[in-house]
């Protein structure tokens, strides 16, 4: 089933899209308009995690989640609040679209669902403009990186993708991990086992 | 007063709820110390009445914004085995039982809690072998659990982005 839903969302992606997904290189000056797709529960703990590090060149920080995620705007609220103090000039914007896919949603109707949500992703994305795409793996992130890609094939805007595979990923991607483990720009994986298995990820060792 | 902690996060976890809260656990629950019981029950259809009764307190909640409070008071967390929830009580310091949930589709779960059981920091079963494992279980064995390194990522990506 899983080999299905990766063949139905394959033909969305083009070969010109992996090409795109070359890395680009050079020094870059702040700020750096950041987007961040969120999704419920330890998803966000996660990616709030990884961006408790960041300097105050990460901004703004635009948050997407799904709109069913009932805890992720409370948590990125405190977040943000509590970032707020450290750097007063700290901008984030938080914005809601359909989710892409629900735990325990079949394969197939999942790419039902994330073409649905695609509709909202793109405009969104295209307004948003991000300079780079952080994401974790809550399903939302499909459609709004597949959006990026669209929008740098068209010559509007090259986001740079960063994808970190959850931690409770020990042995095996996420659907969406191993979607975006040939679009991404970087794949940091944060278990051994996972970096032998796919040899373009990057270990950093445990970062959440 | 000793109390006991469950979290199911944003998800629900029928099984769990009710196998914690059935008098076969409260028994043991009530031998081991513990006089209290708070159940977080999320998205779940299940969710016990308050009740005192006979020596084990219990309440429970679906949500709250934040179960930092309630970590910090539980001498005992029982949880899903979410990342987001394991992280949490590893890094309170707290004893962990993680109760995998076997319903889930291809039960990714199991990766992490089995990762983290076989490191040593945290005690590991189902909703079948949870009481079982409540009886036996020797919370003085887990090692504690070293924080994540945020600020690595942070250079990682100052780097790839072109900052440095």
């Amino acid at each position: 089933m899983e080999a299905v839903a990766l063949l139905l969302l394959l033909p969305l992606l083009l070969v010109p899209l992996a090409l795109l997904a070359r890395r680009r290189r050079g020094r870059r000056t702040p700020p750096l308009r950041l987007l961040v797709v969120a999704g419920s529960g330890g998803h966000t703990t996660e990616i709030l995690r990884l961006l408790s590090c960041l300097s105050e060149s990460y901004s703004p920080r635009h948050y997407i989640f799904a709109d069913s995620d009932k805890m992720s705007e409370v948590q990125i609220r405190s977040f943000e609040q509590k970032r707020a103090e450290k750097f007063p000039n700290s901008q984030f914007t938080l914005d809601r679209i359909p989710r892409s896919r629900e735990v325990r949603q079949s394969w197939t109707s999942s790419v039902v669902t994330t073409l649905y949500s695609m509709l909202y992703s793109l405009p969104l994305t295209y307004k948003l403009k991000p300079d780079l795409i952080l994401c974790n793996g809550p399903g939302t992130c499909v459609p709004v990186c597949i959006s990026a890609l669209l929008l740098g094939l068209l010559g509007i805007k090259r986001a740079t993708i960063v994808y970190v595979e959850s931690i409770c990923r020990v042995e095996t991607l996420s659907l969406s991990g191993k979607i975006l483990y040939y679009f991404s720009d970087y794949f940091i994986v944060q278990w051994p086992d996972l970096k032998e298995k796919y040899p373009k990820s990057v270990f950093l060792g445990r970062i959440v | 007063m000793k109390s006991v902690f469950v979290t199911v996060g944003t998800t629900s976890f029928d099984d769990l709820i009710a196998t914690v809260s059935s008098p076969a656990a409260l028994q043991v629950l009530q031998s081991r110390g513990y006089q209290k019981l708070v159940l977080q029950v999320g998205r779940g259809e299940l969710k016990p009445e308050p009740r005192s009764s006979p020596a084990v307190a219990v309440e429970a909640f679906r949500f709250k914004d934040s179960l930092a409070e309630d970590l910090r008071s539980a001498d005992l967390v029982i949880s899903h085995a979410g990342a987001g929830s394991c992280l949490e009580t590893l890094e309170e310091g707290k004893p962990l039982v993680v109760v995998i949930n076997e319903k889930l589709m291809n039960n990714h779960q199991l990766e992490l809690a089995k990762q983290l059981h076989r490191d040593g920091h945290v005690v590991c079963c189902n909703c079948s072998t949870l009481v079982e494992t409540l009886q036996t279980m020797d919370l003085t064995t887990l090692k504690p659990f070293p924080p994540g390194q945020p600020e690595k990522f942070a250079l990682f990506l100052d780097k790839v982005v072109g900052f440095q």
